[in-house]
């Protein structure tokens, strides 16, 4: 007998070590996330996984699955909170959809459409950050960073390479590139690294070749983020 | 502490890499020196860091950009930094540092022109019962006036190195004002490790003295440790004594000092039941990061009860089974670490650390002293583990918590400076005996920190159970309109609540105790607890990154006049959120200070509303200010006109 717990009344079985949020994605329930990634050491940062384990709150990609824990992750409080997040991570960086070539397929966007968010309901922060174009074959644009780690933990952890980190604190939090002079065209980078493969929004950015599927017809835009077999496809390759 | 010239950027930092045996893991305590070299980390240290330690670039940019007292950027060769606790803005901080910026005809924040001066501000030093004070190059002077200010202002133009300004600038004191179990003890180096060994080898001697007063027993039992006892190591060939101590540690019912109450003996022996993995061990860490703005009564204890301490983390090495432990001490009490290494070096000295302590075969214990280099967060136990391992201070996902998992993921405990000053003294008077002081929740004795307005403020030590009014009357407080207790995340106390007792069962403190007369506008306490936690939040995680800087522009539109009720709500909601999403406590807390204010001195805001109605943040004249910084106008043209009246046309 597989150890079970429940997620909104669902009984959903795991495997010892398993988080809750992997638990999860394999009995088919959607929590949503930002900075996790199935293939990465979870990092807990965006706090979109929020879950209540036995009343208590906690982030469902670090918290281990336990037999006969009652999980709540879809009610209308957690989403509320949820929701918010998303806003936050809008007013923060600059993040203007519509001019995007990643609209559609970004993670923080089709959250938002999920969460129902309608507005951004703070003030934007409007920082200053400048766009690293110095690659021949990529790009980086800050402005859309939620600095979720993904390609620091790829670069690190698969490719070996260190590309990216993240320094300051605070909300002067930002990523940085491992050269002198600060830009990726100086560093080891290639197109080919998994770090280039996993920002859920826009700031990696492949050169020469925008718009190559049109919007309207891109991975959110067929089916909210929130159906999982559709995602499951994209994610585990 | 000013460049050396004849020495090359790759000397300093071969020396400084080569001195921590070319280990990343003690990143934070390289880039410190090599910046007292240096002045700060150029493009060049990097280099040469990066060569030497071998580890990426954004590694050492990553934490060298975390703390707040490390500088990419060139900061002058004098870096004055002004502690901005609310109580020294109260001292009169700001017109000092207006002062000081004219005077050296600089801007605050920027490097001086000819790149000699910095002048900044800085969260609390510590210093709050002698503000206001400032750290230069990160050492402290008090008691600042317009004079001392100038005499620093031409020290600085001559270009008098530090250690060659007066000596009476760096002079402080201990302010303490009453004594109790801690503050009162006088015992010998060694006392409390002998008595450790005793209660070790025999269990039954555990249940000592049985006196009514508390304080005749410590006397008695101070004697009998003082007679010559056999020692046996606890730990090694006797396992049945880490139980005994630990036993003992739990009979005192001592909770951790640091303010989350934890229970000291449980959270030793969860650390001691821990598993090793081949190649591991035990660490033992004392939390002298004493970051929240009000609290000093750790730097008291670390100056003039410094073997306390050290014999409280020697007693815990022995209860656990460790041989290394670290002082992680906060890079504001950079001044104090001379005298904390002279302790330490007397104790090995006196066979009281290192090998065969006290000459027990196979005895073995050592305390490194790591220091912190401006960061608050660094206070929480698991931010603290990171930063010793060299990293950027960012708390940990938890479980694991330290105990299994801290230092370079082995069993380790965290305990407060006054935490391990109570356990030594445990040891020589008996848990039982310690658990009938204070209240029946919260054994003991807990050290304030007194500051603001009363006539002495310092430091103060009490039974737990005194209620506030006491503290105010011995302190000499007069007309008081509130206190705020534990700091920014405590809790703020109405003169209707004075009558309320420290402790944990009502009013929890990690000792902070500020005092605001009637004087005092209750909205800039708040005001400047909310620009506090901005400064300190770590980033890492959205509710807290965003959330302070939120509820930071909030407190500044509320302060400008365009606060609406509907704002008051806003800020409810965030306190929700960040209760219920952020990683730490400090997230968590971030919202106390202005919530705390709006429910008890609602008049404050009132006055500053000037609409009923939503009220946008934006201010068309305030946006103009860059402008006119730009073209250097301030008069009567260069304003429009506020908003208000602006509709009004």
């Amino acid at each position: 007998m597989a150890k079970t717990f429940t997620i909104d009344g669902k009984v959903v079985p795991f495997e010892e070590g398993e988080t809750i949020i992997q638990a999860a994605r394999k009995a088919g329930v959607y929590i949503p996330h930002l900075c996790y990634h199935p293939e990465f050491k979870p990092h807990g940062s965006c706090k979109l996984c929020t879950v209540k384990v036995n009343g208590w709150q906690t982030a469902s990609c670090t918290m281990r699955a336990g037999e006969n824990m009652v999980v709540e992750s879809n009610t209308d409080e957690l989403n509320s909170e949820r929701r918010t997040l998303t806003q936050m991570l809008f007013v923060e960086g600059n993040h203007f959809c519509p001019a995007c070539e990643r609209s559609g397929e970004c993670k923080l966007q089709a959250t938002a459409y999920d969460l129902g968010m309608m507005t951004p309901h703070f003030d934007h922060f409007f920082p200053n950050r400048a766009v690293d174009a110095s690659h021949p074959d990529w790009m980086l644009d800050f402005n859309r960073c939620i600095l979720c780690s993904l390609c620091v933990r790829a670069s690190r952890d698969v490719d070996s390479k260190n590309v990216f980190a993240l320094t300051e604190r605070g909300i002067k939090t930002k990523l940085i590139v491992n050269s002198k002079s600060g830009k990726l065209g100086d560093t080891n980078f290639s197109v080919t690294d998994k770090a280039a493969q996993v920002c859920p929004v826009g700031v990696h950015i492949r050169k020469r070749r925008g718009f190559a599927v049109p919007i309207g017809e891109r991975r959110y835009d067929k089916a909210p983020i929130s159906d999982l077999s559709h995602e499951a496809a994209v994610e585990v390759k | 502490m000013s460049n050396n010239q004849s020495e090359s950027v790759t000397d300093v930092v071969e020396r400084v890499v080569a001195k921590h045996g070319r280990d990343a893991t003690y990143m934070v305590q390289i880039l410190r020196e090599v910046q007292e070299v240096m002045d700060w980390i150029s493009p060049e240290v990097m280099d040469e860091l990066q060569a030497a330690l071998g580890v990426p670039r954004t590694k050492i940019e990553g934490v060298a950009g975390f703390y707040s007292f490390f500088y990419l950027e060139p900061r002058g060769r004098y870096r004055v930094l002004f502690s901005d606790n609310i109580t020294d803005r109260m001292l009169g901080n700001r017109v000092l540092l207006d002062r000081m910026c004219s005077n050296l005809w600089v801007e605050q924040g920027k490097l001086s022109e000819d790149g000699l001066v910095s002048v900044d501000t800085t969260s609390c030093t510590g210093f709050c019962d002698q503000g206001p004070a400032v750290l230069v190059n990160n050492v402290a002077i008090t008691h600042l006036t317009d004079e001392r200010i100038d005499q620093i202002c031409d020290l600085i133009r001559e270009q008098v190195p530090v250690v060659d300004w007066p000596t009476e600038f760096f002079e402080y004191q201990d302010n303490i004002r009453r004594k109790d179990l801690i503050l009162n003890s006088n015992i010998a180096p060694g006392e409390a490790i002998r008595a450790a060994r005793a209660r070790a080898m025999a269990p039954s001697a555990m249940s000592l003295g049985r006196g009514d007063h508390a304080r005749a027993e410590v006397e008695s039992l101070r004697m009998r440790a003082l007679s010559p006892v056999e020692c046996m190591p606890a730990t090694h060939e006797n396992p049945g004594g880490s139980v005994t101590l630990i036993s003992e540690m739990r009979r005192s019912n001592l909770r951790g000092r640091g303010g989350a109450g934890f229970i000291t003996g449980l959270k030793w022996e969860a650390c001691h039941n821990a598993p090793l993995k081949p190649g591991q061990q035990r660490f033992v860490v004392c939390n002298a990061d004493e970051g929240e703005p009000g609290t000093f009564k750790d730097r008291i204890l670390l100056n003039a009860y410094a073997d306390l301490v050290f014999e409280g983390m020697t007693v815990a090495a022995l209860a656990i089974g460790a041989r290394r432990g670290f002082l992680y001490l906060r890079g504001e009490y950079r001044h104090m670490k001379d005298h904390l290494e002279a302790v330490l070096s007397r104790r090995r000295e006196q066979n009281l650390l290192g090998e065969n302590i006290l000459g027990v075969q196979g005895s073995e214990f050592d305390i490194e002293i790591h220091l912190g280099a401006g960061a608050y967060v660094c206070g929480e136990e698991s931010a603290l583990i990171e930063s010793l391992e060299g990293k950027r201070g960012t708390p940990r996902n938890r479980p694991p918590f330290p105990v299994t998992h801290g230092y370079l993921d082995q069993p380790t405990i965290v305990n407060n400076v006054e935490t391990y000053a109570s356990a030594a003294l445990i040891m020589i008077m008996g848990g039982e005996a310690y658990s009938r002081l204070g209240t029946p929740k919260s054994a003991g004795t807990k050290i304030h920190s007194i500051s603001g307005d009363c006539e002495r403020p310092g430091i103060y030590e009490y039974p737990f159970g005194v209620s506030i009014a006491e503290m105010l009357e011995d302190c000499g407080a007069r007309n008081v309109q509130a206190v705020q207790i534990g700091g920014p995340s405590g809790v703020l106390l109405a003169p209707s609540e004075f009558d309320r007792r420290v402790g944990f069962e009502d009013v929890p403190t990690a000792g902070a105790f500020m005092v605001f007369n009637n004087g005092r506008d209750m909205f800039e306490v708040a005001k400047n607890f909310t620009h506090f936690f901005q400064h300190e939040s770590c980033g890492f995680c959205t509710p807290c990154r965003v959330g302070t800087s939120l509820l930071t522009n909030l407190m500044d539109k509320l302060d400008s006049g365009h606060g609406s009720p509907y704002d008051f709500n806003e800020i409810e909601k965030m306190n929700q959120l960040l209760l219920s999403m952020s990683h730490c406590g400090l997230g968590r807390t971030a919202c106390n200070p202005v919530l705390h204010t709006i429910a008890k001195f609602r008049h404050v805001f009132d006055k500053r509303l000037m609409s009923d109605d939503f009220v946008p943040a934006f201010d068309l004249d305030k946006a103009l200010a860059v402008a006119r910084q730009m073209t250097g106008r301030d008069d009567e043209g260069a304003h429009l006109k506020t908003m208000v009246s602006f509709g009004e046309h």
